[in-house]
């Protein structure tokens, strides 16, 4: 049956030379293109504690204006995802139509928010930069506890994964060493670990948590 | 409150909290008072950090400062631009940031950034840029641009990024300097480091989107090199796209332009830019199975990636292709049936939901099997979701209702909230009104349900229809047991409406009443007064001798009210209690929200689901307004003697809108005789119109003749009466007329403040549109489950084929549309929607002629490369002579 349409098809799309149909729907298309691009490609970036709790957030788009809109699509968000183990791979799903991917860790929740008509995998990309990100420049220490001692750290990450909405950055290592300044000037405090440095002490929580 | 467990426990948790965090009883006003320390001459650059961290974490939790704190906060802040601790001027920009100053204060911090911005430190500049470029006006940009401007090409590329991004924002506010940098930015693209590629070609996009040619050169130019970044390469197809679908495919060899591009993305290493090529070429206007095919077995690889966000960008994408090109996607069932136990839900939900789409008739017990151990374990929207997709299925096959009823029925009677049970429900309902065969099996369904109901809502809804559908069934009384156990078991507003449908079964079926006198003298006693008042007011009707009195109250009852609701709601509002009793007459009969969603229906035509959607609605309201008419026409004795009436047309201006007299018209079909219904009112307050008649005259065809008038003695404004005229013909006959008409009336006039006429008026007249009396008009819509059987059980000695050319057509829907217009036949299987490039197409009709004989068409049209239409058409009917008159209806 395929192959036959196959064969068939390349003449149809000769007869339809003149369609009808073909300016008005390219309006609408460059118009929704434009749109896109020009609007941001990021919603927002969320990380909730194990309760729900807002731990921190960035908005980029004004589709939840004032706290309460932005609250409910956070509890909406936790209440729909928390209970699936997305663990070891970021799950995903659409949720009151937008593309959410999300991953957790210990005591903590990790979002990021697209439009509806988002590439998917891109979302997946940023989500995945932050949640690297943050897991190196806190040594692989990624809990609630670990984030709110180091909030300035994920307030930076956030800055510098996403501006306005547009992605700046994906990888967690150029993310991480933009937050640690590092390259900056030689005395910061933070700079004095190398990325090397991090893997090694990321492979050696990992070790131990194995031997537990 | 503490000595409650509960929240004994609940002061624990906050407890463990407190030692987590930090920020711990944070208070705004505490840490403002904090903030003071940013004008210490001694900066403690650690402690300021901390301040300012705290401050963010307030805002971050959705704390607001009013503009008093915030300009206090800001001024603090810029005091900080003193210290040179890098963390802290991290900070500062990220506070300076969220705080937005206005535009007055920008210029305090101006000079500092602009100082940032020359500095030897790369990140200082990026961040420094960021930020200005947030916070500034026009005015200042111009002082800065020529930094900008250097920062696009900067060979770091933090910073080149930075005044890209920048670059973007501020396109919306300051459009002629940003275009100014064309050169640059497009230097910028070339670049090697990726995200700075990116955010070039965003820019310059935005920069060129206007200029078509422009747009098409650089598509063209980087479609041929090498884009490093993925992001940038899927821009790039998104460009690309947008230039395909302004060129259109070429002429001459009907290739699209570009489409190799998208093709050899489909082989790039990054998944990211082989789902945006995939999608790209699925989303494409027009496109074919051979340009599909590699989309498709791309994503059909991503179906079986161990990551979930892979299955789910692909099963969305082959989701909304089966929305139109089921078979293409058909190849990837395998692949879906496997993702229906898929952990993550919302993909098992897209892989049956396509499933459902592409499957086949065949195919569809052995999928029901696999979703019924499905929907145990997804929540209720996703249930929701997945019963509107079986719902459409069995509006597709008919002949599988069988097991389609007996899914929704299991579900039903599951575990579920009210949502999930009334999409449900609501589903039940439409398949017992579309498909006949269905009705008393999904009444003993319902039936059941009811039995343990917990939603008042649903109950009442299913023993209203119970009442109505029930009595007609062929064994009527194995229903009462299912109502009558109502009374005994449910609340007040179940048990009322209850007693409502067991005197519908009692008013209805003679060989009944009796056993529902009993039941109903045993709600007597019922605790609820509404339910008392029914059954006192029903058996009073249904246990004494008939008189004319009852009769009327006996119809109004169990008989649907002929006006809309919302229209009876709106006059008994507009009533006021005095001497003039409230006249159920007098409720305006038009429905106004159906006509718009009738007229909206062939404008919506790309929404597809949106139009089925409407089409139902309006053909569900037409079956109401039938019966409606009926009895209205009943009510007439000048047409008592016409016998049973065939078709009520949908109603037809014989007016613009808001004109001063609007008038529609309804056609009612006998088999001897045509009444035409006029519906007039009258918009103009200061003119009563008494003695309303409409004058005919026939233009064409010459077998009408008028019998009787039914003027409209009195028409004031705003209210809608009716005006009939009524013709003979021969009887059996499909006649067609043509007739002139005209609006003959008395006008007084009307002082609108006291509502009084004057004694005296004049005679007038109004020109209406003529209206036609057409084959379709004969034509009753009738569905036939399986279009197949009901073909091979006509007789093939009456099928007439013949052909014809329908000249040239914008499409072959183009040409479907037409001919199911002028025949007025149901459209069976939805063959009525064209595959967007198919050559030949057909479609098939069922319909029931005049006097009830049953009429099949099959129409197959196929297009030629001049757009030259063709038509072939198969007639089969119980009657050969009708067979004829439909090709004499095409031919004429």
């Amino acid at each position: 049956m395929t192959c036959r349409q196959i064969g068939v098809n390349p003449a149809c799309s000769r007869t339809k030379g003149a369609r009808s149909g073909i300016s008005l729907r390219s309006v609408g298309f460059s118009w929704c293109f434009s749109f896109e691009v020009s609007i941001s490609l990021v919603k927002n970036v969320i990380l909730l504690d194990s309760e729900g709790k807002r731990v921190a957030v960035k908005y980029f788009s004004d589709d939840w204006p004032g706290l309460s809109a932005k609250l409910a699509f956070e509890k909406s968000i936790f209440t729909k995802t928390h209970r699936t183990g997305a663990r070891s791979e970021a799950e995903i799903g659409l949720l009151d139509g937008y593309i959410v991917v999300y991953k957790f860790i210990s005591d903590l929740h990790f979002y990021v928010t697209g439009g509806e008509d988002e590439n998917e995998i891109i979302v997946a990309t940023v989500l995945q930069g932050f949640f690297d990100a943050v897991s190196l420049l806190l040594r692989n220490n990624v809990d609630k506890k670990n984030i709110l001692e180091n909030f300035d750290l994920v307030l930076l990450c956030l800055d510098e994964i996403v501006d306005g909405g547009i992605i700046l950055e994906t990888d967690a290592n150029v993310i991480a060493s933009r937050v640690a300044m590092r390259g900056a000037n030689d005395d910061v405090p933070l700079s004095e670990q190398t990325i090397s440095q991090a893997l090694a002490t990321a492979k050696e929580h990992f070790a131990r948590s194995l031997l537990k | 409150m503490a000595s409650l467990p509960p929240a004994l426990k609940k002061d624990d948790d906050i407890d463990d909290d407190s030692e987590y965090s930090p920020f711990y009883g944070i208070e705004k006003s505490a840490v403002l008072q904090e903030a003071r320390c940013f004008n210490d001459r001694e900066l403690d650059a650690r402690r300021c950090a901390q301040v300012i961290t705290k401050l963010l974490y307030l805002i971050n939790q959705g704390e607001t400062f009013t503009k008093n704190e915030a300009t206090d906060v800001f001024f603090a802040t810029t005091k900080l631009f003193q210290s040179k601790d890098i963390g802290l001027r991290r900070m500062v920009y990220l506070m300076i940031k969220e705080i937005s100053p206005s535009s007055d204060e920008v210029i305090i911090v101006t000079s500092s950034l602009m100082k940032d911005m020359n500095s030897k430190t790369d990140l200082y500049r990026a961040n420094a840029i960021r930020v200005l470029c947030r916070i500034t006006d026009g005015g200042l940009l111009g002082q800065i641009e020529r930094y900008l401007k250097q920062a696009v090409v900067d060979k770091n590329p933090v910073v080149s990024s930075a005044a890209l991004v920048s670059g973007i924002h501020l396109l919306q506010s300051n459009p002629e300097i940003v275009k100014r940098w064309s050169n640059e930015v497009q230097e910028a693209v070339q670049s090697k480091a990726p995200l700075v590629q990116f955010h070039g070609l965003a820019l310059l996009h935005q920069i060129r989107q206007n200029d078509r040619l422009a747009l098409s050169k650089l598509v063209s130019g980087l479609s041929r090199g090498t884009v490093r970044s993925p992001l940038a390469q899927c821009l790039l197809i998104r460009y690309t796209c947008q230039v395909i679908s302004e060129l259109g495919p070429n002429s001459q060899t009907g290739d699209r332009p570009f489409f190799d591009f998208l093709e050899s993305c489909l082989r790039h290493k990054a998944d990211m830019v082989i789902f945006e090529a995939a999608r790209a070429i699925t989303e494409m206007s027009g496109v074919t199975s051979r340009e599909l095919t590699p989309a498709i077995t791309v994503l059909q690889l991503f179906l079986s990636s161990s990551k979930p966000v892979l299955r789910f960008a692909a099963v969305r994408t082959l989701n909304k292709v089966a929305q139109t090109q089921p078979l293409a996607v058909a190849n990837c069932n395998i692949d879906m049936e496997s993702l229906i136990s898929d952990q993550n839900r919302s993909i098992a939900t897209l892989a049956i939901t396509t499933l459902l789409k592409t499957g086949n008739e065949s195919g569809v017990d052995r999928l029901m099997k696999q979703i019924t151990n499905f929907m145990s374990d997804i929540a209720d929207e996703y249930k929701i979701v997945v019963v509107e997709a079986i719902r459409s299925l069995c509006l597709k096959f008919p002949q599988k209702y069988r097991s389609l009823m007996n899914f929704l029925s299991n579900i039903l009677r599951e575990e579920g909230g009210f949502e999930y049970k009334k999409a449900i429900v609501d589903s039940i309902l439409i398949l017992i009104r579309e498909i006949p065969d269905a009705k008393e099996s999904g009444l003993s369904h319902l039936c059941e349900f009811i039995e343990d109901c917990e939603f008042t809502y649903l109950s009442t809804q299913i023993l209203h229809l119970l009442g109505n559908e029930g009595p007609k069934t062929s064994d009527p009384s194995k229903y009462i047991r299912y109502v009558y156990n109502r009374v005994i078991l449910e609340n007040a507003t179940v048990r009322a409406s209850a007693v409502s449908a067991l005197a519908k079964f009692g008013a209805v079926v003679e060989g009944l009443r009796p056993r529902i006198l009993i039941l109903l003298r045993r709600c007597l006693y019922d605790n609820d007064d509404e339910v008392r008042d029914r059954a006192t007011l029903y058996l009073s009707l249904l246990s004494d001798e008939p008189d004319a009195a009852q009769d009327d109250a006996k119809a109004f009852l169990f008989q649907d009210l002929d006006v809309p609701l919302e229209n009876l709601e709106k006059s008994l509002e507009l009533y006021e209690p005095s001497e003039r009793p409230f006249d159920l007459a007098a409720v305006p009969k038009d429905t106004k929200p159906r006509h718009q969603t009738e007229k909206k229906a062939p404008t919506s035509k790309e929404k597809k689901a949106a139009k089925d959607a409407s089409k139902k609605s309006a053909e569900g309201g037409a079956s109401n307004t039938f019966e409606a008419y009926e009895k209205l026409l009943n009510s007439i004795p000048m047409f008592a003697g016409f016998g049973k009436l065939f078709k009520s047309s949908a109603p037809v201006a014989l007016t613009e809108e808001e004109t001063e007299y609007a008038v529609n018209v309804v056609k009612h079909v006998y088999p001897g005789h045509v009444v035409l219904q006029f519906n007039c009112t009258n918009t103009i307050a200061e003119h009563l119109l008494e003695n309303v008649n409409v004058a005919m005259d026939l233009i064409e065809g010459e077998d009408f003749n008028q019998v009787a008038t039914n003027p409209l003695a009195s028409m004031p404004c705003g209210v809608t009466g009716q005006a009939f005229v009524a013709f003979e013909k021969p009887e059996g006959a499909c006649s067609l007329g043509k007739f002139s008409s005209t609006l003959r009336f008395y006008v007084k006039e009307v002082d609108p403040s006291t509502g009084d006429a004057d004694e005296d008026g004049y005679e007038d007249e109004y020109q209406l549109e003529d209206l036609e009396i057409t084959a379709a008009d004969y034509i009753l819509k009738a569905g036939v489950s399986n279009f197949r059987n009901a073909w091979e059980s006509l007789d093939s000695e009456s099928e007439r084929v013949d052909e014809y050319s329908l000249g040239t057509r914008e499409s072959l829907q183009d040409a479907v549309q037409a001919v199911t217009t002028i025949l007025g036949m149901q459209v069976c299987e939805a063959t009525d929607v064209v595959p967007s490039n198919a050559r030949s197409h057909t479609c098939l009709l069922a319909g029931r002629f005049l006097g009830d004989t049953q009429v099949l068409v099959r129409l197959s049209v196929g297009i030629d490369s001049q757009k030259q239409v063709a038509m072939k058409l198969a007639v089969r009917s119980e009657d050969p002579s009708v067979s004829d008159i439909i090709h004499e209806i095409i031919n004429s």
